[in-house]
């Protein structure tokens, strides 16, 4: 060992500390993240203890486990309200062209977009359902774990800098309009068109604790499973194989892989590239 | 200890002292190299080809979940974070940018530091910003090698110059003097 080995001895002592917020977490509050990656999970820990102050983890486990509405801000930096509309527009073209014609055969559409965050896909998929004809036949169910991020999900207003690149996201997802049409700017905001949500059921879903509520036809749920550990990301892709009905559509972030998540032989490739996949026949399960 | 991972972060004319770099680098080195390095493109696909024509070794986008390989250049996606965890296989994360960058050096090197602990070789080259100053720092706080590359001989001085300012360096070289070094430290 070198001479710096504060930082060794530090990293270990946080690594107990995270562990200790995290059973906290549970036995206070009911939230279960001990199966999400460390490595993300322990940075954001860390922002907690810089953003409030605390100093150290322990010090924030104190602040949660003692002070009742400390939760709502825990929770809120433990999700990953992070996203843009029409992020990665080639998923949200290829969605247009070679999935809702699809979907379009069904009487009744469902989608479940699971982990929704603050709503920009939930938005940039009504969008494209709008401009394809199916949205008034089509039920969206969003769903998050985090209350705070659903109601932002609801609300629907952004800060209007956010305008130019979603505009250009949405002309390269082949959009056959202007995302203006879909939004009004005022002072520093922008806020979509409330008609876009008129299909929308916004409800609480934790992916690590509850159960499958929907039949659904298509499931995204994209750069959410990047987050979980092998097990948890198999459990989820269990949860969506049972939720779909065979035949039935499910699209993830294009970088996540699934070589470690025995579920996912449960599902065809229809795009590999875009990780948009259909499910093939069910398999019998165990139990 | 013997490095098991060289981790090497650039941005601003990242991508020719990447060539310049790799071309030189033994091809049996045994360590994986994971780079992170900014780029205003969508995809690093194209990175990764022209890094390929400039070296022996195997240049391959990171992909989450799986252990980096020996010999073999890991490119951080563009748009993700590229995290190492403890069982030092690859995890992504679309956490916000971090001193407006994703990927950033400091998650790379912050993460990695505490998966490899000081068999862990850091890297900074040119770049107009101050990302990767403070990972290099976590690098070498748990007993890593940090190198980095002369100021004066970047293409972008910025990035270097803020790494030694924040973290101080084991190595202060030229960029031609670098592969030697990583060489010499790492096919021991």
């Amino acid at each position: 060992m070198k001479e710096h080995s504060a930082g060794r001895t530090d990293g270990e002592l946080e690594d107990i500390e995270v562990e200790l917020f995290v059973r906290a977490l549970q036995a206070r509050h009911g939230y279960d993240f001990s199966q999400y990656a460390p490595a993300s999970l322990k940075r954001r820990v860390q922002q907690l203890v810089h953003a409030h102050g605390t100093g150290t983890i322990s010090a924030l486990t104190g602040r949660l486990l003692h002070e009742a509405d400390f939760l709502t801000t825990v929770l809120e930096g433990l999700s990953v309200p992070v996203s843009e509309m029409f992020r990665d527009p080639e998923v949200f073209s290829a969605l247009r062209e070679q999935v809702l014609p699809l979907l379009a055969s069904y009487p009744q559409i469902n989608i479940w977009q699971a982990g929704c965050a603050h709503g920009q896909e939930v938005y940039s998929l009504a969008i494209l359902l709008e401009e394809a004809g199916l949205y008034e036949r089509t039920q969206i169910y969003a769903t998050d774990f985090n209350p705070a991020a659903l109601r932002h999900a609801q609300e629907g207003i952004y800060p209007a800098r956010e305008a130019q690149l979603w505009s250009r996201n949405y002309l390269a997802a082949g959009g056959s309009h202007t995302l203006a049409d879909y939004y009004s700017a005022r002072y520093e905001l922008l806020k979509l068109d409330s008609r876009l949500r008129r299909n929308v059921i916004f409800a609480n879903h934790n992916l690590v604790t509850d159960e499958v509520f929907c039949e659904a036809h298509l499931v995204l749920c994209r750069n959410v499973l990047i987050y979980f550990s092998d097990p948890l990301q198999d459990r989820t892709l269990g949860l969506f194989r049972d939720s779909l009905v065979r035949g039935g559509f499910l699209c993830l972030g294009t970088r996540e892989s699934l070589d470690f998540a025995p579920a996912a032989a449960d599902f065809v490739p229809v795009d590999a590239g875009l990780r948009i996949y259909r499910l093939g026949a069910k398999a019998p399960r165990a139990g | 200890m013997a490095p098991e991972a060289i981790a090497i972060g650039c941005s601003a004319g990242g991508l020719t002292a990447l060539e310049r770099l790799l071309a030189q680098v033994d091809p049996r080195l045994p360590q994986p190299l994971l780079v992170c390095c900014h780029t205003g493109s969508a995809t690093v696909e194209l990175m990764c080809e022209l890094l390929a024509r400039h070296t022996r070794l195997r240049v391959t986008e990171a992909r989450e979940r799986e252990l980096p390989q020996a010999g073999t250049v890991h490119v951080a996606p563009s748009g993700y974070h590229l995290l190492i965890e403890h069982d030092r296989r690859f995890a992504l994360s679309v956490d916000p940018r971090v001193s407006y960058a994703r990927p950033s050096i400091d998650v790379l090197f912050d993460s990695a530091a505490e998966a490899y602990r000081d068999a862990l070789v850091g890297v900074v080259l040119t770049g107009a910003n101050s990302d990767g100053a403070q990972g290099l720092a976590t690098i070498r706080g748990h007993g890593g090698i940090a190198i980095v590359q002369e100021p004066g001989d970047a293409e972008s001085p910025t990035m270097p110059q803020a790494a030694l300012e924040r973290a101080g360096a084991d190595h202060c070289l030229p960029l031609a003097d670098i592969p030697s070094l990583l060489n010499r430290l790492c096919l021991a």
